[in-house]
């Protein structure tokens, strides 16, 4: 009884949009990290994506609402910091609506930065396939876009701009 | 007399909407202040999230006016940051502070003596900003480069800190620090390494800024409670480590390291410079004149 509930909340959850990057869901994106069901109501774990991000209070209202619409009484949800989140915890079926909808999706969040050798500075980062037309002669124009999470790209063939979910 | 009472004088922040809190006033009718305890635990957490939300304050005086739009938007995407690690730094001073104060109380509700932040950060930083011609773009680069290698130093540290909650911020933290740094790094090195005139200003702006350096790995009893507790590192740890990435930008920047400076400032002891009371009466103003008011 518990396990369909669940799945039925996972199946909300699934439509339950980010408000920056509609195409995404927040499941899509990872930052929910525990769904638990008891006797009618829904607790919810979700990881905030950046401490900045003006999206976190309207993420969990969204989900609040939504598990609410969908008959589960009483609904928590809860922001867990650790661990934090990771770019990694995208999913697959995400990072393609991603690039569908032209945003190019993040590669793998490095683990290990602190090893001896890595220059601090990198002012070229390498470079990222173009999502309109799949160039890989792009440049970065700027590690900060119109989100927290997103930087600002250039294709030099194409010649569009286009954003990057960066890794994090 | 009654908090109802109290508010029939007082301006509201939404018309028609009680106060979720009923915040004591002066005698003025605006909001009153509140102090912060003694305890190292407290002190130390403050420091680190008044550092971060000055140096937000600040930076958001960029938005609307940097060199380019890419920049003014990067500047306020590093203050968005920086004021995110802020709130959750304050929220969890309350906590440790026990006597049920918010974020937004500890933010605004506070005097100048009672705000930790590094001096450095509460220098003016755009030219022709409120109240202090202050300087240039490369200040407030070189400025984001040496304040940027420290948090990131500190968050990295902190990761392991005893005290859960300081740990999960400084997991968070510390992957947006390091985005800090490569920006800052880029951009001192972009502007040291290019004109005659870019790199004069650069090597000027390091030497304006480097005396409040010193205030940023000087140990007091509160750094010697908290490294003896395993909650974070004693300042004077982080100093080795930061000359280093330090040196390597601003040799590929081609421009010079001053030597140390004998002037250590004091802001994380509460004795600021003249600028933090301004900074302060322009971001509480509308908390103090609408006591509670919420958006």
């Amino acid at each position: 009884m518990s396990q369909t509930a669940v799945d039925l909340a996972w199946r909300v959850l699934d439509t339950v949009p980010d408000p920056e990057i509609p195409v995404l869901s927040v499941r899509d994106l990872g930052i929910v990290r525990d769904v638990s069901c008891d006797q009618g109501g829904a607790s919810v774990v979700l990881t905030p994506t950046y401490s900045g991000c003006p999206a976190t209070e309207e993420i969990a209202r969204s989900v609040r609402e939504a598990l609410e619409a969908a008959g589960f009484e009483p609904v928590t949800v809860t922001l867990r910091r650790a661990p934090a989140w990771t770019t990694d915890w995208i999913s697959e079926a995400g990072r393609r609506k991603l690039l569908d909808y032209g945003i190019a999706p993040p590669g793998p969040e490095a683990t290990d930065r602190s090893g001896a050798g890595l220059r601090p500075i990198r002012l070229l980062a390498r470079s990222i396939d173009c999502p309109r037309c799949g160039s890989k002669r792009t440049e970065r124009l700027s590690a900060f876009g119109s989100t927290a999470c997103k930087a600002l790209h250039r294709c030099l063939i194409c010649l569009e701009p286009f954003e990057h979910f960066k890794p994090i | 007399m009654n908090s109802e009472n109290r508010r029939q004088d007082t301006p509201r922040g939404r018309a028609g909407e009680p106060s979720p809190i009923a915040e004591p006033l002066d005698a003025g009718g605006r909001a009153a202040s509140i102090t912060i305890g003694d305890s190292p635990e407290l002190r130390y957490v403050l420091r680190l999230a008044d550092t971060c939300l000055i140096h937000a304050q600040r930076l958001t005086e960029w938005c609307g006016h940097a060199p380019v739009l890419e920049e003014d938007i990067a500047l306020s995407n590093l203050a968005l940051d920086l004021l995110g690690q802020a709130r959750a730094l304050l929220t969890h001073a309350g906590a440790i502070d026990g006597r049920g104060y918010d974020e937004d109380r500890l933010a605004f509700l506070r005097e100048e003596r009672d705000y930790l932040n590094l001096t450095l950060v509460e220098q003016p930083l755009r030219r022709g900003s409120a109240h202090s011609p202050g300087g240039d773009f490369a200040d407030t680069q070189v400025r984001n480069l040496l304040l940027a290698v420290w948090l990131k130093l500190t968050w990295e540290r902190l990761q392991s800190s005893s005290d859960a909650e300081l740990a999960a911020v400084a997991g968070k933290a510390v992957k947006e620090a390091r985005y800090h740094v490569e920006h800052a790094a880029g951009w001192v090195i972009r502007l040291g390494d290019g004109t005659q005139e870019s790199s004069r200003r650069t090597q000027a702006a390091i030497e304006r800024i480097w005396p409040f350096t010193a205030e940023m790995f000087a140990d007091d009893e509160v750094d010697r409670a908290i490294s003896a507790r395993g909650i974070g590192p004693a300042r004077s740890a982080l100093l080795e480590p930061w000359l280093v990435e330090v040196q390597a930008v601003i040799d590929e920047a081609g421009v010079g390291m001053p030597g140390a400076s004998r002037f250590i400032s004091s802001g994380s002891r509460g004795m600021h410079s003249e600028h933090l009371g301004f900074v302060l009466a322009e971001m509480q103003s509308l908390q103090r004149t609408y006591p509670g008011g919420v958006w």
